[in-house]
């Protein structure tokens, strides 16, 4: 199953529903084209909704730390929800758990953002 | 649990690596492997054919990714060659160090280290094979910790 994505807006927040495989190739390049469709919109506080993701890779990886790194470095906030154990797991041995705003609350979620 | 042995050569593509991890995943199952270290062995081929495709072969379509899969019965062995410059594991950054957390690259290598019980690289200049080792789960090899 391919990535695919969805937005929606709550309390200013977008949230970005994906699901499928964050992976090298298609997956990575659509996130990214999300994210950069967002901020060119001046949308700048996402949350990326994670639940529905079954896959992610060292280059799926990568991508949610350049879309962290990207929203952070023109003052956004980008906050993931909703990890899959798999994707809890690898957040976990590469360290990155702890970078990452990660939350399970949909509504709590989005009152963190400033 | 039968032994067998599984030959692959595949173009330098991105199919490869799709192709590839699906491989693995169904020797693993093959095997006797849990739902959890047949993912884990399914993304540390993924991650090594990437290597293979991305960084050795360089999309190169006159280079050939080599794929073995060995059931020996209390282990499933898995190389994968490329034809590429060789890669020197001593050149590949700690992902897990404080400056190199938010690097968007790197991790392939830890992650494939992490996933298997033994992990050989060995680079030459025509090429690096990258050996990947899982103690079959009930076997006397099973149970031992990870090589690093």
């Amino acid at each position: 199953m391919s990535m695919k994505t969805s937005t929606r807006q709550v309390d200013g927040v977008t949230i970005v529903d994906c699901s499928g495989r964050i992976t090298l190739g298609e997956g990575s390049v659509i996130l990214r084209d999300q994210v950069r469709d967002l901020l060119s919109k001046g949308q700048k506080k996402i949350l990326l909704n994670l639940g529905e993701v079954t896959y992610i890779d060292s280059s799926g990886i990568g991508e949610l730390v350049s879309a962290f790194t990207t929203v952070r470095n023109q003052g956004g906030e980008l906050k993931l929800l909703n990890l899959t154990k798999k994707v809890h797991d690898l957040l976990q041995i590469t360290k990155l758990y702890t970078v990452f705003d990660v939350k399970d609350d949909e509504a709590a979620a989005v009152k963190a953002f400033k | 649990m039968t032994e067998q042995r599984v030959s692959l050569t595949l173009d330098s593509t991105l199919e490869t690596v799709d192709s590839a991890e699906q491989a693995a995943s169904r020797i693993a199952t093959e095997a006797g492997f849990g739902d959890e270290e047949i993912m884990q062995i399914s993304m540390a081929v993924r991650e090594a054919a990437v290597n293979a495709v991305l960084h050795g072969n360089a999309y190169d379509p006159e280079k050939k990714v080599k794929l073995e899969f060995e059931n020996t019965g209390k282990e499933l062995v898995i190389t994968i060659k490329d034809q590429g410059k060789g890669l020197d594991p001593a050149k590949i950054p700690d992902p897990l160090a404080p400056e190199n957390l938010l690097k968007t690259s790197g991790r392939g290598i830890f992650l494939i280290r992490s996933f298997m019980d033994e992990v050989q690289i060995q680079p030459s200049h025509t090429g690096t094979e990258i050996k990947l080792i899982k103690h079959v789960p009930g076997t006397s090899g099973a149970g031992k910790e990870a090589s690093q």
